[in-house]
């Protein structure tokens, strides 16, 4: 199980890196908010991907999930989607400052 | 148990959560922020001396005990940089009162500011690896904000690639995180380097180690440094020196007390791995600083050059190349302030930051000119100034344990500081004088202050090195030695 998480992880950074290399602004965005899910992804199956009931003092049951990576990746979502609404807001800036999208057109030049 | 530890994290946040509220009274939201700094600074001084007699502090955040709970740890290394950050914080702050501008100060200039130093702060003081994301990501946040506060297009395009280069390093934190998790089970600093040092640093570990220094090599600046002079030389000033005195140095700290703390078994692959970085990071660094004609880029450069230098004390392993590391990185905290706002300045008079259209200042700020000077001879490592004492005990380190080559790159990157800085001020300060008084953009009305303050700090850091010697041997003694951090974790 772990194995197949760990290769859906693979496949999902590599959308992200394919769309962070695209010139367009929002799939850069969409690109960079896919990597941040594939890696919370990863650190849930960090923890292994156990059965078993919540880690509490009286609960009877064989087996305890790892609560460690869950609490992590609670924090983790949460920084991930302040920053994308961050870099959203400031992408539709510079789309309305600039009048493009268009991450070629956004280099600069020394004369300025 | 030390209560205090937590007070550097709490203070500045609680203040500039307050400050939100009195978005419309200046006065106060000024008044406020140099007290919650001033405190701030006060608490680091306490918490030197405490450490001086009692050895590292620790707090068990909630009462939950390491490793389970999440451990603030401040020792020696830690307090003297909230100590370092405390007064250049001070210092852009007056600075940013007559400079940043009334819009910028009713959008919550103080909050962010606040804010930022709170993560910076916290990413000292953390003793937890994932602690130490949230920090990171704290003080990223509130930079993502400031360096587009004001909104030009040069700000919008440079925070864009700021922001997402930011967002790739801390996914791969995560990611490294994830591997350390799953191969330890513990994200405890300390007890990290217990486990690592239990089962051995093998080639896995090692790689993960190196997945780490990746990520905080980019928010450093060493070699990953192509993100760093577009987006520190677009916002004004106050906000620029910050982020050329703080963030570059928080990565730097990472990547000490990650490669003192837990991965370092294996020197003669992770250490000299830095090394070869940090020369890399020199000559370019160098390259760029005497190559450019625009000041600010020649500035943002030298963050870089002086960002490979402090490495090198660290890829010594000595203790005398720890404590020039540790000497240098509290100088250059001051310094690159100082040097950021005297070159704002310079702009901000002038309305140019073309060298060659800029001459002759020092008729009419001499004052101006010869704190510059100061700054740029500190910078290079004339004696008595602060830098010299860094400097010294750097190499001398790096000598001492075989690495000629590196030491004499360093020494080779102290030309190219002293070429670029005196090609500034050169063309800057000397020279026909072009601008009357009643043709300049602006006056220093206001602005020479924080910059005779952080003077004044660099020079007496010189001068009075003798006081402050045996704080810094301390806590190089202390990096050297996880042994005294575990304890004071697990106590």
């Amino acid at each position: 199980m772990e194995t197949l998480m760990v290769i859906l992880v693979g496949i999902l950074i590599s959308i992200g890196t394919y769309l962070i290399l695209s010139k367009q602004l929002l799939r850069i965005v969409l690109g960079a908010s896919i990597v941040g899910h594939s890696v919370n992804l990863l650190i849930i199956t960090s923890g292994g991907l156990k059965k078993g009931s919540a880690p509490l003092l009286g609960e009877k049951a064989a087996g305890f999930a790892d609560a460690i990576p869950q609490a992590l990746i609670l924090t983790a979502i949460v920084i991930n989607f302040a920053v994308t609404a961050v870099v959203l807001v400031l992408s539709y800036r510079a789309y309305k400052s600039f009048g493009t999208d268009d991450m070629e057109q956004l280099r600069g030049n020394e004369n300025e | 148990m030390n209560n205090l530890l937590i007070a550097p994290v709490i203070i500045p946040l609680l203040t500039g959560m307050v400050l939100i509220i009195f978005q419309k009274n200046i006065m106060l939201q000024r008044i406020l922020s140099l007290v919650a700094l001033l405190a701030t600074g006060v608490i680091a001084v306490l918490l030197m001396n405490r450490i001086k007699d009692g050895g590292i502090q620790s707090i068990q955040l909630g009462g939950w005990e390491a490793p389970f709970g999440i451990s603030f740890v401040g020792d020696m290394f830690s307090a003297l940089l909230l100590l370092a950050t405390s007064i250049v914080a001070i210092g852009c702050l007056i600075y940013a009162f007559s400079s940043i501008g009334r819009k910028q100060e009713k959008l919550y200039f103080y909050p962010l500011f606040l804010f930022l130093i709170t993560g910076v702060n916290g990413s000292f003081l953390t003793g937890d690896l994932f602690n130490l994301y949230v920090f990171f990501e704290l003080f990223l946040v509130a930079s993502y904000v400031l360096i587009a506060l004001g909104g030009t297009q040069r700000q919008l395009r440079e925070s864009l690639k700021y922001i997402f280069t930011n967002i790739i390093a801390s996914a791969f934190f995560l990611i490294g995180i994830a591997y350390l998790y799953s191969m330890t089970g513990t994200l405890n600093l300390a007890h990290l380097s217990l486990r690592i040092a239990e089962i051995g640093q093998d080639g896995l570990i090692t790689t993960v180690a190196l997945l780490f220094l990746i990520v905080f090599a980019m928010k450093a600046g060493l070699l990953l440094f192509f993100w760093l002079p577009g987006s520190y030389s677009v916002p004004p000033t106050a906000i620029a020196a910050i982020f050329a005195a703080l963030l570059t140095k928080v990565g730097i700290y990472a990547i000490f007390r990650m490669f003192t703390l837990i991965f370092y078994h294996e020197p003669q692959i992770t250490h000299l791995f830095i090394g070869i970085l940090a020369a890399i990071t020199m000559i370019l660094g160098g390259l760029g600083a005497i190559g450019f004609w625009d000041l600010r880029k020649i500035l943002t450069y030298n963050v870089i050059i002086s960002v490979g230098f402090i490495m090198a004390g660290l890829v010594s392993f000595t203790t005398t190349g720890i404590a020039g590391s540790i000497y240098y990185l509290i100088h250059d905290i001051l310094i690159k302030a100082l040097i950021f706002i005297i070159g704002g300045t310079i702009v901000h008079l002038t309305g140019t930051s073309d060298l060659r259209k800029i001459s002759g200042l020092i008729r009419l700020h001499p004052q101006l000119g010869w704190m510059f000077f100061l700054a740029a001879l500190s910078m290079v490592g004339i004696p008595p100034l602060s830098g010299f004492l860094g400097k010294v005990f750097t190499t001398q380190g790096v000598f001492e344990s075989g690495y000629y080559w590196l030491g004499a790159i360093g020494l080779l990157a102290s030309l190219f500081i002293l070429y670029s800085m005196i090609k500034l001020f050169m063309n800057a300060f000397w020279g026909e004088t072009i601008l009357s008084e009643d043709e300049e953009k602006g006056t220093t009305k206001g602005l020479l202050f924080p910059i005779a303050l952080l003077t004044v700090a660099s020079v007496a850091m010189g001068i009075g090195a003798e006081a402050i010697t045996g704080y810094v041997d301390q806590a190089a003694e202390q990096l050297l030695n996880p042994s005294l951090y575990i304890q004071a974790v697990f106590e």
